[in-house]
């Protein structure tokens, strides 16, 4: 450890700079403002698609803010639920736009996390060496999924107790441990106010914990390695004789004031629903949620909160003729390994053994566990993108324009898969979501070949950037 | 059929499920009726016919100076049993003895214009078209049923209001399958008339269909109107702040 250094500034300097020096001299203040945003030197080329980040923080103090004030009216009680939330919009000074902007921050939450994420797939973003905050991005999205979902019951209406309902006894189809593992989960036998109680301290404390540990993880994996930018390259190979990549611009001012317009833009679109269509149809305040939870009474369609539609969406497709399919699919993925891949040999042979596992165990347990397995991959596979894209190029700015229309079909797979999700299943919906669920899989297990296929153009050396 | 003539049947049909609804009894639209005297008239009617019953307990009496009544008006016309200007708006009529009595338990309408929203229409174009569709039916315990929620637990309670009507059913060939009939809704019969006309009645139902989407969200009024200054004031930060980026970006090169 070093000697104590005290900064000595002249008699006559102005007091904020000897209130800095004495700071800095105790903590790294003024370091940590420079490396993390001052001096952090970004990508000049950065497009619309890198205002999502920001947006992200953003959104996530917001809620935190609103929630806090949500906190203090609100009753975590299944008898005063409903009533309390009532009472912040009618009651409580300034209690409706709290409220209105707590539930509308969800939505958009979830809106500025998947354009993030679609970001990192039109870019490579998630590429060496930036896997681990790929991986921590993927954490982040897991939490703030369960935060929602926590998060829902509390109004304690229809929607948000037979939601809840649906989505724990999910849990319960995993063979041996379902049934006491849901039973762990709810606090009781049914959906109560024990279930209420505990997703109140998970929702307020236990995830936004966790989540704001996730966030300086991603930002710190980040920073070490530096943004990438939409054209893929790595600025930091073409250094300038001041140490910084001749292509890199200090953070502070040009993105402070970027950023800040994205914000403003953002805040217009954010008020315009929050003052005019806070219930946007009834997809960001669900009707039947007025009606306050009643464990007699089923509504005739429960379906999440329009951000789960997608992967609630291959739930509901894995039925039991779908099994045939996956089996067959199965299958041909693995003689496709064997025929086409360079993995070791008894790389291949357990992956042989696992699928043949898997297909035994898709005749002897009900559709309703695959349903659940399949429901789940969806989400897990993202975590597997920087393994599973071997593009040499990152940007799909130089990849053949054909894989342009297999991110477009992903893309409206995904979308596809959202709709029908906040549909009632029928024969037709079924089988498109079956189709969707099979190209929105193969768009992620076929990548490593893919991805090589076609002829790629030449990456430049310098980003691409017009003056403005 | 076998698998492929299913898919290629299914997807041919694939357009017509645009056009497919869940089915139910088409709804009127609700008119528009925002002014302070017509709110005025629904809570009126609200609480003298609906709350009998039903409770809106998280409405506040005293919450009706919004609509430009004075404590001592909503003292002197709106509280009956003896109730504060300050109290909610409850019941006497207790959960228990409402069950053994009607077979369910009248629902809370404080934000029940909200609940009834659906794709079919609004809550307001739910609750007008309910109130206005009981009809005479002596096989069910109260004497009414209604078309909007068929088998209603709910009685007529303004029946001295439009009179009393049956529905006209006529018998009709099945449209999917010829060699069945079908009973069709072919409209109301006034049998006895009620102390308004039809048209009087329907703008009565105006009023308290409007006044219970107020009681909905007492505060819509002011969050709109806070909206136009908020958006504006938005949109011109937003340009400030535009101007101020490209002022700082025309340095990079």
């Amino acid at each position: 450890m070093a000697a104590f250094k005290e900064t000595k500034l002249p008699a006559d300097a102005p007091a904020a700079d000897k209130a800095l020096g004495w700071i800095d001299d105790r903590f790294p203040l003024s370091k940590l403002w420079n490396d993390q945003w001052g001096k952090y030197y970004a990508p000049k080329n950065f497009n619309f698609w890198y205002i999502f980040g920001s947006l992200a923080m953003l959104v996530l103090v917001l809620q935190i803010v609103t929630g806090i004030f949500l906190t203090m009216h609100y009753k975590p009680d299944a008898g005063m639920a409903f009533g309390s939330v009532e009472y912040i919009m009618r009651e409580v000074p300034w209690g409706w736009l709290v409220r209105y902007m707590h539930s509308t921050g969800a939505s958009a939450f979830f809106i500025i996390v998947y354009l993030h994420m679609t970001r990192g797939l039109l870019y490579g973003s998630y590429r060496k060496p930036r896997e681990l905050i790929w991986l921590f991005g993927f954490a982040i999205f897991l939490c703030l999924m369960a935060e929602a979902f926590f998060g829902y019951l509390l109004p304690w209406g229809q929607m948000s107790y037979w939601g809840a309902q649906v989505i724990v006894n999910l849990f319960g189809a995993i063979p041996f441990v379902g049934d006491t593992l849901s039973l762990w989960i709810r606090g009781d036998y049914v959906v109560s106010d024990a279930t209420l109680n505990r997703f109140f301290a998970f929702h307020v404390i236990a995830i936004p914990l966790v989540l704001l540990g996730l966030v300086a993880a991603h930002l710190i994996a980040l920073h070490e390695v530096g943004s990438s930018n939409p054209d893929g390259i790595e600025v930091k190979d073409n250094l300038g004789p001041d140490g910084h990549p001749v292509d890199s611009i200090p953070s502070h001012p040009y993105y402070t004031v970027h950023d800040l317009f994205g914000v403003s833009v953002f805040l217009v679109i954010f008020s315009a629903v929050v003052f005019f269509a806070p219930e946007m149809g009834g997809y960001f305040l669900e009707y039947n949620n007025f009606i306050p939870a009643d464990s007699l009474k089923t509504p005739s369609h429960i379906a999440p909160t329009w951000y789960f539609t997608p992967f609630y969406s291959v739930l509901r497709a894995t039925t039991a003729d779908f099994m045939y399919v996956l089996m067959a699919a199965v299958a041909g993925y693995v003689v496709f390994i064997w025929l086409k891949s360079r993995l070791a040999f008894k790389t291949k042979a357990i992956i042989a053994v696992v699928a043949l596992l898997m297909i035994v165990g898709m005749q002897i347990l009900e559709a309703k566990f695959w349903g659940v397995v399949l429901f789940g991959s969806s989400v897990m596979i993202l975590a597997g993108l920087p393994w599973l894209d071997h593009s040499p190029v990152k940007s799909i700015r130089y990849r053949p324009d054909w894989h342009k229309y297999v991110y477009l079909v992903f893309g409206l797979s995904f979308v596809t898969l959202g709709y029908l999700g906040t549909q009632l299943p029928t024969p037709a919906f079924t089988m498109v979501s079956q189709l969707c669920t099979l190209l929105y899989f193969s768009f992620f297990l076929l990548m490593p070949w893919w991805s090589t296929m076609g002829s790629f153009k030449p990456v430049p050396n310098r980003v691409t950037f017009h003056p403005h | 059929m076998n698998f492929p003539k299913k898919l290629i049947a299914v997807l041919a049909l694939l357009p017509g499920l645009a056009f497919a609804n869940e089915g139910g009894f088409a709804l009127d639209k609700a008119p528009e009726r925002a002014s302070l005297s017509s709110l005025q008239n629904g809570a009126k009617l609200f609480v003298n016919y609906c709350l009998n019953c039903h409770q809106a307990a998280s409405m506040r009496y005293n919450r009706l100076k919004d609509l430009g009544l004075s404590e001592d008006e909503i003292r002197n016309n709106l509280l009956f049993s003896g109730e504060k200007v300050g109290d909610m708006m409850t019941t006497a009529l207790r959960a228990a003895d409402a069950k053994a009595w009607f077979g369910a338990v009248p629902p809370d309408l404080s934000v029940i214009a909200r609940a009834k929203a659906s794709s079919a229409g609004s809550g307001g174009d739910y609750l007008y078209t309910y109130l206005r569709s009981f009809y005479k039916d002596d096989t069910r315990p109260t004497g009414w049923n209604n078309m909007v929620v068929p088998n209603v637990a709910m009685p007529h309670v303004m029946w001295q209001l439009q009179g009393i009507r049956t529905v006209k059913m006529v018998e009709e060939e099945d449209p999917h399958d010829h060699s069945k009939k079908v009973h069709s809704f072919a409209g109301y019969e006034q049998v006895t008339p009620g102390t308004m006309t039809a048209a009087e009645f329907d703008t009565a139902t105006a009023d308290l269909v409007g006044y219970l989407e107020w009681m909905a969200e007492p505060t819509q009024g002011t969050r709109k109107r806070l909206g136009v200054w908020v958006l504006l004031f938005l949109a011109g930060f937003a340009m400030l702040t535009w101007r101020l980026n490209a002022s700082y970006w025309k340095e990079v090169k």
